[in-house]
């Protein structure tokens, strides 16, 4: 393995099942079809050989991974490694006595998921009634101790609230908000003409994150992510493929991203195969993508091809069709209508009356 | 501007880590990594919310014996002035 390819994060989705039915959901729309769960010894070797490979932080996600029964084993297993570990949850279900058994484990931060500042909007998205119990969640995780990062997930119907957000952020005393607009795929590609909001939302929002983040400097640490949608050119999705990001799916499969899987023709290796490191390195799919022979015409020649690694093939794929063609998101590529054509769908008569798909089932 | 009187030491979110690959260390916090060079580490390493800035460059300056006190007073303040941006130090005193 060399640098170019050394994961630092581990992205570890312990379930796919969540009690709640977020209609922007990052997890792939054909849930029930994924296979049988990885068990608590497989998790850890995971771990083990994630962190072996030169993994410093993992991300226990999913889904929702208080769900898991066996969360306790692999947090402690986590802080054995001398990994910094992030739980990344709705919050619920949970107790108070659970948080403090992860804390005293050696859980290091909790993320918790606000969909909204307020209650019936927040509830709203996530399809159930759990706005109330979040924010005690929130203070349960200050109150024991761990720092806290609040997430809200932004869109057409919440952007507004931005000052509101932040406001329930500082009075939580979140250490890290993340305003992190929806981006259009998984469940969010389903929902996209619901969700998607106007450029002038978008700025103004900016703006008063903006704001926020001079305001707050050194107490709160105050995130903006934009919709690739309104970026002139495409983030570094997942900072290239296969480079820095070790995704592993409640399945065992090993993927470069959340979503990886639902591209055809790439195949990637299940954990319980072999080695971590033979398969991060070796497995077609990791390296379908890696490098830059794949990038067609304006990528190959572009200045920035070094920086957004060419984008989001998920994005690519979910839009044209094909997975290695240039990123729609950016301006140069070809297919680049078909990211005006869906903003414009934020400004159509009667935007504001189509209906949510709610993420089912459970799984 | 940090007092040469203040103690610092890190923010509950934030945490040192060996790194075994590059053999330098690492400060970690949530979903963002630092790769520290080796005077940034030994700052760190004496940031323990007993000793003062002042008491830092002192045995910094031990350490490191061909920079000028100022050199070391100036880099120690730089660098700690950062973090505290990034809401990853304290400094109580």
């Amino acid at each position: 393995m060399t640098e170019a390819h050394r994961p630092y994060t581990l992205v570890a989705e312990l379930t796919y099942a969540c009690p709640l039915h977020c209609v922007y959901c990052s997890n792939p729309v054909d849930l029930a079809r994924h296979a049988a769960t990885l068990d608590t010894a497989s998790w850890l070797r995971v771990l083990r050989e994630a962190e072996g490979l030169g993994v410093v932080q993992v991300n226990l996600t999913g889904g929702e991974p208080l769900l898991r029964q066996d969360l306790e084993e692999i947090v402690e297993e986590a802080h054995r490694l001398d990994l910094y570990t992030n739980l990344i949850t709705s919050g619920i279900p949970l107790e108070r006595e659970r948080l403090a058994r992860l804390r005293a484990l050696g859980l290091s931060n909790v993320q918790v998921s606000i969909q909204d500042s307020r209650p019936a909007g927040s509830d709203r998205i996530a399809g159930t009634e759990a706005f109330h119990r979040k924010l005690a969640v929130a203070r349960w995780v200050k109150e024991l101790g761990f720092p806290l990062t609040l997430n809200t997930v932004l869109h057409r119907e919440n952007l507004d609230h931005v000052e509101e957000v932040v406001a329930l952020a500082e009075e939580l005393h979140a250490d890290r908000l993340e305003l992190a607009n929806t981006q259009y795929l998984g469940w969010a590609l389903a929902n996209r003409r619901a969700l998607i909001p106007a450029r002038a939302q978008i700025e103004k929002a900016r703006s008063i994150a903006a704001a926020a983040r001079t305001r707050l400097e050194g107490r709160m640490e105050v995130l903006f992510v934009v919709p690739d949608y309104y970026a002139e050119f495409p983030p570094s999705c997942m900072d290239g493929w296969g480079r820095r990001f070790l995704v592993v799916s409640p399945d065992g499969l090993l993927l470069p991203c959340l979503l990886a899987h639902t591209l055809p023709d790439l195949t990637f290796a299940n954990v319980r195969e072999g080695p971590l490191a033979d398969l991060w390195n070796d497995s077609p799919g990791m390296n379908a993508f890696r490098g830059e022979s794949w990038m067609p015409d304006p990528c190959r020649t572009c200045d920035k091809r070094t920086v957004d690694f060419g984008g989001c093939r998920c994005q690519a794929y979910h839009l044209t069709g094909n997975a290695a063609a240039t990123d729609p998101a950016c301006t140069l590529s070809p297919h680049h209508g078909l990211v005006e054509g869906a903003r414009e769908e934020a400004v159509a008569p009667g935007a504001h009356l189509v209906p949510f798909r709610y993420r089912w089932p459970r799984a | 501007m940090i007092p040469a009187t203040g103690k610092p030491s890190l923010a509950p979110k934030a945490r040192l880590r060996f790194d075994r690959i590059s053999g330098g260390d690492m400060l970690l916090y949530p979903e963002r990594g630092l790769a520290l060079n080796g005077t940034a580490a030994s700052i760190l390493k004496l940031c323990d919310g007993d000793r003062t800035v002042e008491g830092i460059v002192g045995e910094l300056h031990r350490e490191y014996l061909d920079r000028t006190d100022d050199d070391v007073r100036h880099e120690v303040s730089e660098f700690l002035e950062d973090l505290l941006k990034r809401g990853l130090l304290r400094v109580l005193g």
